[in-house]
C-alpha cells in the first residue's frame, strides 16, 4: 500500500544571467531514504531544490520520478507527483489557522465550492496522532511556536501524500532540542516509507541522522559520502580545501574593563522580557562571543545597546557612562562601532552609492558634513580609501551597494563601523552568508581591532565562529545569561549550555548529561563544522 | 532572516517578525492598550458637555413612518437636554466598562464600540435636531436618504476589499465610479434600455481595472501610483467625451431611461424597514445582494482562501500552486465590474444624464469605508451606511437650519477616517502583502 | 526580513556575485529594469538609480541615460501619449466621422482627416503655450509662453514638494490640502491686514509656507506617532481642507463687507507679487522663487545632511534607524517641508494669479503636482521640468478649447499616459520594438530586487 517513489535528478544546470547556480548535478534519492545534500551557505543546494519543487525551471537537465521523465511547471505538479517543500522560511499564512493552512491549494469543498474543513482537521489529527505531533488545527499560525509551524509545514506536504519530503535548512530556527525532535520525526516518516532529502550545512545533523550524503560545493556535486566519514573530511569536501580550524590569533591581553552591563532587561512589545537581567563586563583588548541559537535574545540585546529597543531596564556604561536612554546616535557618537546581523536590512541602504553607504552613521560628522553641507569630495576620497583598505570588489565607489556581493557587502558595513576610533566594537553575525575567502578577511580585522585595544563583541549563533575568536563565551537561553566560560571550553559544554544547561549542572565538561541535545557530538574535538 | 515582507504601507501595523523568534519566543496575544478606554471617556465626556449639558431645552421630533407605510407610528419626540444626559451617562457608562476590561488586561469587545458609535450619534443626532430652527426630521427619510447615499459608497468600497484582499491597493475606486456613471449613461442612452447600461458600466469598471491589474502585475509599477493617475485619466477622458459627444447629442448620448424602484408589495410599508430592504432600484438590491456574496465567498469557500492566501502570504500560495498574479488579476477585475455597477447608480437611480466628476470623490470615501470597516465586506457596509448618513445630513442640517455648519457635517467622513487610520478607534489591520508586487522566483 | 520574495532566497544567495560578474551590458539592462522594478516598492516614484546622492565622477553619465535609460523612455511616454490623445481628439471629430464612412473607398481621406484633427489641436496648443506667431508683436508672441510659467509656478513648487516626500519614501498625495491651508492664511493675511510694502509681501508668504507647512507636517507627525499611513490620511487632509475653506468662505471674517458670496476681498497692492515683466504679463515673482525652490530643494536632497537623512530614510528605512538618523524626525521633518512647498503655490495663487481667496484656490494643481513629480522621476529639476510641461499643456489648453473646441479635458488625458508610460518603461520600450533583449533584463532585474531589498519604504 506505500507506494514508494525514487527521484533522479539528472544534469541539471540552472544558470541565473551569467551565473551559473548548479552546474549539472545528478542525485538519486533512492526509495526511504535519507538523503543529504551538504554544502555551505550559496553553495546551490536550494536552488537545485527549487527546481526540484516546479519554482524555477532547470536551464538544462530532467527530473526523473521512477525512472520516469517529468516536467513540472509548477510547484503543483511537483506535489501531484508527490514531492512535498519545508522552506526554511515558512510558507505559511500567519493570519490563517492550522487548518486553513494545510487546506490551502487542495481545499476539500462540499457544493459550489464552499469549504469543508472538518475533512481537513480530521487528516491532520491523523498526521498528528501518527508523529506524535500535537497540533490544534484550529490555532492561528502567528501564534504558534517556530518548532510548531514547522510540523504544520510538514503536515502540508503529508496531507498531499508526499512520498518524497524536501527539508530546507530545517534546524536554522531550531534550538537543540527542537532539532533532535525534528531528526526523530525525519526517521519516523522514512520507517513509513517517506524518503526525505535533508538540506544542511550542519555537519552533526547530517552524520546523525543521513543514509547518503551527497556534497555540493559551488553549484557543483564534488561527490559523496558515507555518514560514518569523519567530519575533518566532510568539512574540506564541503569547503573544497584542508580547513584550517583556528585563526592565528595571540592570546588576549586584557586590560581594563571598561564596558559594563548591569541587569539589563528588555521588554518585547508583547510584554515577554527578552533579555532577562544580564550582566556582564568587556575589556580593553578582549573578544566577547555571545553564543546562542538565535532568537534566544541576541538581537534585542544589540539593539538595546544601541538604543534601538524602547522598554529597557538596568544599566549599560561605557567609559564609566550610561548609554541606557540615549539616542542611537548618542551611543553612536560615544564610540560604539556596530555591525548589525542583517547587513541588508540594518546595515546598508542597497541603493545608495558604496561611497554613501561608508558614511551612513557619520554623514553629519566632519570632515564630511560643515553644519548641514555636506563634502561630496570628501565622502568619496575616503570611500577610495575605504574599499582599498577593506579589499572591497566593486566596480566604483558610486556602484550602488545593493549590487556587491554578501561578502563585499560585510565589507563596506566593516569598513565604515571600523574607520573611526572605537570605545567598543559589536558585531552581531559577521560573516553571515559571506564566501570563505571573506570570513577570513573580516575574522583577521576584528582581531586587529582587539589587539588596537578595544572591547570587542561578537554575537554569532555558528559555534564554530564563536569557539575562533573568542577570548570568552558568554552564553544567551531565553534572554538569560546560562554563564560566561573561557575560550577553549568545549563544544559539549557549549551546546548544553545553549540548551539552557549551565555548566556546574554538567557533572563533568565532557558532558555526558542526559540531554538528547549533544548525545552524538562525541566527535566534536577539533571543530567539526566549518 | 525572517521571511515577513516588509509592508510598503508603513502605517500599516506589521504582522510581527513571528518567524524570526524562536520556540522560546512564542508568546501569543497581542498587548491591550489603554487607546480604547482612554479615547471612549473622551468621546463620553464630550457627549454629556456638548449633547446633554449644553443641549437646549426643546423637543426634537422624528417622524418614523412616511404615508406610504401600511400602519401609521407616531414621531419620536424627545426633549434634548434629558435625552442628552440619558445617552452620555449611557456612552460613559460603557467607556467605563472599557476601563474595566482593560484592568483586566482585556480589550473591549467589538460590540462595545459599536454600540458606542450607535450611541454617540444618536445622541449628536438628537442634539442636533433639538438645536435647530424647526426641530422636527422624518428619521425614517434620513436613514432611507442615508442608505440611498450609501449605495455607491458600499459598491466602491467592496471594490476595494476585492483588491486589496488579493494584494492590491486601489486607489482608483473613484475612477472605476466614474467610468461605470459614464459608461452606464451613454450605452443606456444609445440602447435605451438601463439594463444593458448596468452591464456595460460593469464592463467599464473592469476595464479600469484591468489597466491596474496590468500595469501593477506585469510591469510592477507602484500600486499607489497607477490609481492616483487612473483617476485622472478616467476623469480625463470622460470629460473629454462629455464634452464633445454627449454634449453635441444630449438626447442620443446623455438620457439614459433610469432603473425604476421596485417595490416589494406588503414589505415595502413596513416603517423604517419597509424603504430601506425593500424599496429600492436594482442597484440597491444588487448592494445587499453583492456584501452578502462577497462576505461568503471570502470567508466560506474556496475560492475566498485562496483570495486571502495570495494577499497575505503570495509565496505560499505560490508554493501551493496558486497561480498568485493570475488571481490577482481576475479579482482586481472582478473588484472594478462591482464598482462600475456602483457607478451606474449615479446615472441610473439618482440623476438622469451624466455630469463631469459626477462621483465627487465618493471613491475616496468609499476607500476610507474600507478601512473603517477593517477590509470586512459587512464591515465596509456599515461603514459606508455611516458615511451615507453624515453625507444625507449634511444636507437636512442645512434645511432644519441648525447651529452646525454643514461643511463640518461633510468633513466627518474624512475625519473618522483619520481617527481610524491613526488607531484611534481601535488598530485596523490590512492584508499584509497588500500594495507589494509579486515577483516570482 | 531580507528577502521580499522567500521563493527567491536561493536568488538572493546569488544575486551578488551574479552582478560582480555581470558585463557591462548586462549591468546597463539591469540599471534599465531597476527603475522599474528595482525598489519594488516605489518604482517608478524614485528611479533606483536616482536614490542614491548625485556625487561627482561617476559612470552614470548623461550621455548613457539618454541613450539606455529613463532619457529615452520619457520621450518616448510624451509622444505616445501624445499620439494616443491625438487619437482621441479624431476620435470626436467630425471631419474624421464623415470621411469613415467611406473608409474603404478612400482610406487617404480617413487618415489625412485624421492627421489633421490631431495636429490642428496639438498646433494650437503650442500655439496657446509657447509662442503664438499671430501675435501682432513680439510681446503678444510671447504672451503664451509667459502664460505657461505662471502656470507652471504652482505645478512646480507642489511637484517638489511631492518628490521631496517620494524621496523619504512617502507618498505625500495631499499636495492639494496643503495649499489650500497656505492659501487660507496667506489670503487672510494680505487682505485683512495692512502693512507696509514689503513686510507685508514677506509675512504673506510666511503665512503661506507655514500654513502649508503645518499641514503636512500634522500628516507626518500622525504617521510618526501612530503609525497610520500617509496616502489614507493626506487624502482625507485635503477633503478636509476643502471643507474648513467653504466653511470660513462663508463666514464674515472671509467675505467681502456687505456680501454673502464664498469670495475674500482682493489682497492689499503691498501684499501680492510684482509682476515680472510688467502688467503685460501676469507672470509674478513666485516664478522666481519656484526656481529658487528648486535650487533649495536640489542641494537639500544632494548637498545636506538632513536630505542625506531624508533619502536614507526613504530608501531603508531600518538601517538609516541603525545609522543613528532619527526615522521620526525625518518623516515629520519632510512632510513639513513638503508642505512648506506646496504652501508656496498657494500663495503663488493667492498672491500671485488669483490676488482672492475661493473655494477653487488650489484648482487641480495639488492633484497635478504628483503627475508632475511623478514625471520629473522626483528629481528637482526633472520635477521643474515636468512643471514647466504641465504648465504648457494647462496654459495651450485653453487656446485649443477656444479655436478648436477640444475640451481640455485632452490635458488630462494626456497629462496621465505620460506618467503610466514613464512608469512602465517595458511597455513604452515594446511598443516601439526597442527591447533588445527580451528575457535579461527581467532577469537582471529580479536579481537586482533581491539584491537591494533595502528599497522598502
Amino acid at each position: 500500500m506505500v507506494r514508494v517513489l525514487k527521484l533522479e535528478l539528472r544534469g541539471i544546470t540552472k544558470r541565473f544571467g551569467t551565473l551559473l547556480a548548479n552546474d549539472h548535478i545528478d542525485v538519486v534519492v533512492e526509495p526511504g531514504q535519507i538523503h543529504c545534500l551538504l554544502g555551505e551557505n550559496g553553495a546551490g543546494k536550494s536552488t537545485l531544490m527549487n527546481v526540484l519543487y516546479g519554482l524555477y525551471e532547470p536551464s538544462e537537465g530532467e527530473i526523473l520520478v521512477d525512472d520516469k521523465a517529468v516536467s513540472f511547471r509548477g510547484p503543483g505538479d511537483a506535489m501531484a507527483a508527490g514531492i512535498g517543500m519545508v522552506h526554511q522560511h515558512f510558507m505559511l499564512v500567519p493570519v490563517f489557522t492550522v487548518a486553513e493552512n494545510v487546506a490551502l491549494g487542495a481545499e476539500p469543498t462540499k457544493a459550489a465550492g464552499f469549504l469543508n474543513l472538518e475533512e481537513t482537521r480530521r487528516r491532520i489529527k491523523e498526521i498528528s496522532d501518527q508523529y506524535g505531533f500535537d497540533v490544534d488545527p484550529d490555532a492561528l499560525v502567528e501564534d504558534l511556536p517556530v518548532g510548531v509551524q514547522q510540523r504544520v509545514e510538514i503536515i502540508k506536504a503529508l496531507v498531499r501524500n508526499a512520498k518524497v519530503l524536501i527539508l530546507d535548512e530545517p534546524t536554522a530556527v531550531l534550538t537543540p532540542q527542537e532539532t533532535d525532535e525534528l531528526l526523530d520525526i525525519m526517521r519516523q516518516l522514512k520507517a513509513s516509507g517517506t524518503s526525505i532529502v535533508f538540506i544542511s550545512h550542519k555537519l552533526r545533523e547530517v552524520k546523525e541522522v543521513s543514509d547518503t550524503i551527497t556534497v555540493i560545493r559551488r553549484g557543483k556535486v564534488v561527490g559523496t559520502a558515507d555518514p560514518a566519514a569523519p567530519t575533518a573530511e566532510l568539512a574540506s569536501m564541503m569547503v573544497g580545501r584542508a580547513v584550517s580550524l583556528n585563526l592565528d590569533k595571540a592570546p588576549a591581553q586584557p586590560k581594563e574593563k571598561t564596558f559594563e552591563v548591569r541587569d539589563l532587561t528588555v521588554i518585547a512589545p508583547n510584554g515577554q522580557h527578552v533579555v532577562d537581567g544580564l550582566s556582564f563586563d568587556i575589556a580593553r583588548g578582549e573578544i566577547l562571543a555571545v553564543a546562542g541559537v538565535q532568537g534566544n535574545g541576541q538581537t534585542e540585546l544589540t539593539e538595546a545597546i544601541l538604543g534601538l529597543q524602547d522598554r529597557v531596564s538596568g544599566s549599560i556604561r561605557l567609559d564609566g557612562k550610561e548609554l541606557l536612554g540615549r539616542s542611537v546616535k548618542e551611543v553612536l557618537h560615544a564610540g560604539v562601532g556596530f555591525v548589525p546581523e542583517d547587513r541588508k536590512v540594518d546595515g546598508l541602504v542597497g541603493t545608495f552609492s558604496v561611497a554613501e553607504n561608508l558614511v551612513l552613521d557619520l554623514y553629519d560628522k566632519p570632515p564630511f558634513a560643515k553644519g548641514i553641507s555636506m563634502s561630496p569630495a570628501k565622502i568619496l576620497e575616503n570611500a577610495k580609501a575605504r574599499i582599498g583598505e577593506f579589499d572591497v570588489r566593486t566596480p566604483s565607489a558610486v556602484a550602488a551597494a545593493g549590487t556587491l556581493s554578501g561578502g563585499n557587502q560585510q565589507k563596506v558595513v566593516m569598513a565604515r563601523e571600523l574607520s573611526r576610533p572605537l570605545r567598543l566594537f559589536i558585531a552581531s553575525q559577521p560573516t553571515r552568508g559571506v564566501d570563505v575567502g571573506s570570513i577570513e578577511f573580516l575574522h583577521r580585522r576584528i582581531v586587529a581591532e582587539r589587539d588596537q585595544g578595544t572591547p570587542v563583541m561578537i554575537i554569532s549563533t555558528e559555534l564554530d565562529e564563536v569557539m575562533e575568536l573568542a577570548d570568552r563565551i558568554a552564553v544567551l537561553y531565553k534572554g538569560k545569561l546560562v554563564g560566561i566560560v573561557p575560550a577553549g571550553t568545549s563544544r559539549d559544554v557549549l551546546g548544553l549550555m545553549m540548551a539552557g544547561i549551565p555548566p556546574e549542572e554538567h557533572g563533568h565538561p565532557t558532558g555526558q548529561a542526559p540531554s538528547a541535545a549533544t548525545a552524538s557530538t562525541s566527535d566534536a574535538e577539533g571543530g567539526d563544522h566549518v | 532572516m525572517s521571511t515577513k515582507v516588509s509592508s510598503p504601507l508603513p502605517g500599516k501595523p506589521q504582522p510581527g517578525n513571528t518567524p524570526a523568534g524562536t520556540g522560546t519566543a512564542a508568546v501569543s496575544g497581542k498587548p491591550v492598550t489603554w487607546r480604547t478606554p482612554v479615547l471612549l471617556t473622551a468621546f463620553g465626556l464630550i457627549a454629556l458637555v456638548f449633547f446633554g449639558l449644553m443641549a437646549p431645552n426643546q423637543t426634537a421630533s422624528f417622524g418614523i413612518s412616511t404615508g406610504e407605510d401600511f400602519f401609521q407610528l407616531p414621531a419620536l419626540e424627545v426633549n434634548a437636554f434629558a435625552a442628552g444626559i440619558v445617552l452620555s451617562v449611557l456612552l460613559l457608562g460603557l467607556a467605563a466598562y472599557a476601563v474595566y476590561l482593560k484592568s483586566q488586561n482585556r480589550p473591549a469587545p467589538g460590540w462595545l464600540t459599536v454600540s458606542f458609535i450607535v450611541l454617540f450619534v444618536a445622541a449628536f443626532l438628537i442634539w442636533v435636531v433639538g438645536g435647530a430652527r424647526t426641530p422636527s426630521i422624518s428619521l425614517a427619510g434620513l436613514i432611507a436618504g442615508s442608505v440611498t447615499l450609501a449605495v455607491p459608497l458600499v459598491f466602491g468600497s467592496l471594490s476595494g476589499v476585492l483588491c486589496e484582499r488579493v494584494g492590491v491597493v486601489n486607489i482608483a475606486i473613484e475612477g472605476q465610479l466614474l467610468g461605470g456613471a459614464f459608461t452606464a449613461a451613454i450605452v443606456a442612452s444609445m440602447t435605451q434600455n438601463p439594463f444593458i447600461g448596468l452591464l456595460a458600466a460593469a464592463v467599464a469598471g473592469a476595464v479600469v481595472s484591468m489597466v491596474l491589474a496590468l500595469f501593477s502585475i506585469k510591469y510592477l509599477v507602484n500600486q499607489i501610483i497607477v490609481g492616483v493617475v487612473l483617476n485622472v485619466l478616467v476623469s480625463g477622458v470622460t470629460g473629454f467625451l462629455f464634452s464633445t459627444v454627449m454634449q453635441a447629442n444630449k438626447a442620443q448620448f446623455n438620457s439614459p431611461p433610469g432603473l425604476d424602484i421596485i417595490e416589494i408589495p406588503v414589505l415595502s410599508s413596513i416603517p423604517i424597514i419597509g424603504p430601506i430592504l425593500f424599496r429600492q432600484s436594482l442597484v440597491g438590491y444588487l448592494m445587499y445582494v453583492a456584501v452578502l456574496v462577497v462576505w461568503v465567498g471570502l470567508f466560506k469557500t474556496r475560492w475566498g482562501l485562496r483570495v486571502r492566501a495570495v494577499g497575505e502570504h503570495p509565496q505560499a500560495a505560490d508554493t501551493l500552486g496558486i497561480n498568485v498574479n493570475a488571481t490577482r488579476f481576475w479579482n482586481v477585475t472582478l473588484g472594478g465590474a462591482v464598482a462600475g455597477i456602483g457607478g451606474s447608480f449615479f446615472t441610473l437611480v439618482a440623476i438622469d444624464s451624466f455630469t463631469k466628476e459626477i462621483s465627487g470623490g465618493r471613491g475616496f470615501i468609499a476607500l476610507a469605508a474600507l478601512i473603517f470597516g477593517r477590509w470586512n465586506p459587512i464591515g465596509a457596509f456599515f461603514a459606508a451606511l455611516l458615511f451615507g448618513f453624515a453625507d444625507n445630513l449634511q444636507s437636512i442640517v442645512t434645511i432644519i437650519g441648525t447651529p452646525v455648519p454643514s461643511q463640518f457635517m461633510a468633513m466627518l467622513p474624512y475625519l473618522v477616517t483619520v481617527l481610524a487610520v491613526a488607531g484611534l478607534v481601535g488598530r485596523s489591520r490590512g492584508p499584509a502583502a497588500s500594495g507589494i508586487p509579486y515577483v516570482k522566483g | 526580513m531580507s528577502d521580499k520574495h522567500p521563493p527567491k532566497h536561493a536568488a538572493g544567495e546569488h544575486s551578488g556575485k551574479a552582478h560582480e560578474a555581470t558585463p557591462a551590458a548586462e549591468e546597463t539592462a539591469a540599471v534599465v529594469s531597476v527603475d522599474t522594478a528595482g525598489g519594488a516598492m516605489e518604482p517608478s516614484a524614485v528611479p533606483a538609480t536616482a536614490q542614491s546622492g548625485q556625487l561627482p565622477g561617476g559612470p552614470d553619465t548623461l550621455l548613457r541615460k539618454i541613450f539606455t535609460g529613463s532619457g529615452m523612455v520619457s520621450v518616448l511616454a510624451v509622444l505616445l501619449a501624445l499620439v494616443i490623445g491625438g487619437l482621441l481628439i479624431a476620435s470626436t471629430d467630425k471631419q474624421v466621422a464623415t470621411t469613415s464612412t467611406y473608409l474603404f473607398a478612400r482610406p487617404s481621406d480617413f487618415l489625412s482627416a485624421v492627421w489633421n484633427a490631431a495636429t490642428r489641436s496639438y498646433i494650437a496648443l503650442f500655439q496657446g503655450s509657447v509662442f503664438n506667431p499671430r501675435g501682432n508683436s513680439v510681446a503678444a508672441q510671447f504672451a503664451p509662453f509667459m502664460e505657461t510659467l505662471t502656470i507652471a509656478t504652482p505645478l512646480i513648487t507642489a511637484g517638489l514638494g511631492v518628490a521631496l516626500a517620494f524621496r523619504a519614501g512617502l507618498f505625500n498625495i495631499g499636495a492639494q490640502g496643503q495649499i489650500i491651508v497656505a492659501g487660507i492664511l496667506a489670503a487672510w493675511v494680505g487682505f485683512a491686514l495692512h502693512l507696509p510694502l514689503g513686510l507685508h509681501l514677506l509675512l504673506v508668504l510666511v503665512a503661506g509656507i507655514i500654513g502649508g507647512a503645518f499641514w503636512g507636517g500634522l500628516v507626518g507627525l500622525l504617521k510618526a506617532r501612530t503609525g497610520a499611513h500617509e496616502v489614507i490620511l493626506t487624502i482625507m487632509f485635503n477633503y478636509i481642507a476643502l471643507y474648513f475653506l467653504r466653511y470660513l468662505l462663508n463666514t464674515p471674517a472671509f467675505q467681502r463687507p456687505g456680501e454673502t458670496n464664498p469670495i475674500s476681498p482682493i489682497l492689499d497692492p503691498t501684499a501680492v507679487y510684482p509682476q515680472i515683466f510688467g502688467t503685460q504679463y501676469r507672470l509674478h515673482l513666485g516664478f522666481l522663487l519656484a526656481i529658487a525652490a528648486t535650487v533649495l530643494v536640489w542641494w537639500l536632497l544632494n548637498r545636506s545632511t538632513v536630505g542625506f537623512e531624508f533619502r536614507a530614510v526613504g530608501a531603508n528605512p531600518k538601517a538609516a534607524q541603525t545609522a543613528g538618523i532619527n526615522v521620526s524626525r525625518s518623516t515629520v521633518l519632510v512632510m513639513a517641508i513638503a508642505g512648506g512647498l506646496a504652501g508656496m503655490s498657494g500663495v503663488a495663487q493667492v498672491a500671485g494669479t488669483e490676488k482672492v481667496l475661493t473655494d477653487g484656490v488650489a484648482a487641480t494643481y495639488g492633484f497635478d503636482a504628483i503627475t508632475v513629480a511623478l514625471l520629473g522621476r522626483s528629481t528637482p529639476w526633472g520635477t521643474f521640468a515636468a512643471g514647466l510641461l504641465f504648465g504648457a499643456f494647462r496654459a495651450g489648453a485653453v487656446q485649443m478649447q477656444i479655436q478648436t473646441g477640444t475640451p481640455i479635458d485632452i490635458v488630462l488625458v494626456v497629462q496621465s499616459l505620460i506618467v503610466l508610460f514613464i512608469a512602465a518603461p517595458p511597455l513604452v520600450r515594446a511598443v516601439f520594438g526597442l527591447n533588445p533583449r527580451r528575457k535579461k533584463p527581467a532577469r537582471a532585474a529580479k536579481s537586482r530586487q533581491a539584491a537591494t531589498t533595502g528599497g522598502a519604504a
